[in-house]
C-alpha cells in the first residue's frame, strides 16, 4: 500500500497520521512533510503509526531526524504505536529508548513534558 | 532445489518489488507464517543497503537477490560496491542514536544493520568471490508440507 499522510490538531498537538509502507522509496515524502510542519511552526508533533504496515531503517531515520529538529526548536516529538510488529523494530534498534512511544493519541497529547509514557 | 534470481537497477522503487518476491518465495518454500514479516524486513534492509552503496559510489550495476529453498530458505543479496564500504557496519548504542552530530545516512545505515542482525539468526556478510562487492546471506528454517 502507498504511503498516506494526514495532519490534524489534537489538544494543541500536531498529529501526523501515517499509513501504508514507509521505506527507502516513500520515506523522503514523510521527511518533506515533517520538515514542512516544523517550518510552518508546529512545535508539539505526534506521529501516529497506527496505519503503518511496513517501516524500515530509512523511515526510522526520518523519525529520528524530526525528533532532533524539534528538540533544537524547543518542541516535543512523540510516536503513537501499539502494533507489536513495529514495537519489535523499535526494541531491536534500541530506538524504544530514544523515542517517547505512546499506545494512544490521547496519551501522547496529554504528556505535556514529552518525556514519554510513565512505566 | 528451486532458485529464483532477481536483478534490479539500484533505485529505491525496486526494493519493494524485491521484498514482495522474497516473501512470496519464502511462503512457497515453507517458511513459517509468523516469520514472514521478519523475512520481508530483512530482505528490504539488505536491498536498501545495497542500493544506497551503489548510489554512494555512482554504480549503475544491478543489485542481485538470489533465493533458494533447498533444505532451508536462503536469500543472498549481492552488491558491487568496494568492499571497504561494508566495514564499519555496527549496531549503534541508544545514546549515539540520538546524538545531534550523527548524520541521517549514518543513522539509517547503523539502524538497518541492527535490524538485519536482530532479525536473522543465520547471517553472513562476506566479499563476493569475483570482483568488488559484498554478499549478505540470510537463512531461515522451512517446514515441509
Amino acid at each position: 500500500m502507498e504511503l498516506s499522510l494526514a495532519t490534524r490538531t489534537v489538544a494543541e498537538h500536531t498529529v501526523l497520521e501515517v499509513g501504508g509502507e514507509v521505506d527507502v522509496y516513500t520515506a523522503p515524502r514523510l521527511r518533506e512533510r515533517l520538515v514542512e510542519l516544523v517550518d510552518a511552526g508546529a512545535r508539539d508533533v505526534v506521529v501516529d503509526l497506527a496505519g503503518v504496515e511496513f517501516l524500515d531503517s530509512t523511515g526510522l531515520g526520518v523519525l529520528v531526524g524530526a525528533m532532533k529538529r524539534l528538540r533544537q526548536a524547543n518542541g516535543s516529538f512523540g510516536l503513537v504505536c501499539s502494533k507489536e510488529a513495529l514495537l519489535k523494530i523499535f526494541r531491536i534498534t534500541a530506538l524504544d529508548q530514544v523515542f517517547p512511544i505512546y499506545p494512544t493519541i490521547e496519551a501522547a497529547t496529554q504528556d505535556s513534558d514529552g518525556r514519554g509514557p510513565t512505566p | 532445489m528451486a532458485t529464483v534470481r532477481l536483478s534490479f537497477s539500484p533505485a529505491p522503487v525496486h526494493v519493494r518489488t524485491a521484498r514482495l518476491v522474497g516473501v512470496a518465495v519464502a511462503r512457497r518454500a515453507g517458511v513459517a507464517e509468523e516469520l514472514l514479516d521478519e523475512v520481508r524486513l530483512a530482505i528490504g534492509e539488505a536491498c536498501t543497503r545495497a542500493v544506497a552503496l551503489h548510489n554512494q559510489y555512482g554504480l549503475p550495476d544491478l543489485v542481485t537477490v538470489e533465493m533458494s529453498d533447498s533444505d532451508s530458505y536462503s536469500v543472498r543479496v549481492i552488491d558491487h560496491a568496494p568492499i571497504e564500504a561494508s566495514v564499519g557496519l555496527a549496531k549503534l548504542p541508544p545514546d549515539e542514536l540520538a546524538d545531534e552530530s550523527l548524520t541521517d545516512e549514518a543513522l539509517t545505515t547503523g539502524v538497518g544493520f541492527a535490524l538485519i542482525a536482530g532479525l536473522v539468526d543465520d547471517l553472513q556478510v562476506r566479499p563476493v568471490e569475483d570482483g568488488p562487492g559484498t554478499e549478505v546471506r540470510m537463512i531461515w528454517p522451512v517446514s515441509r508440507r
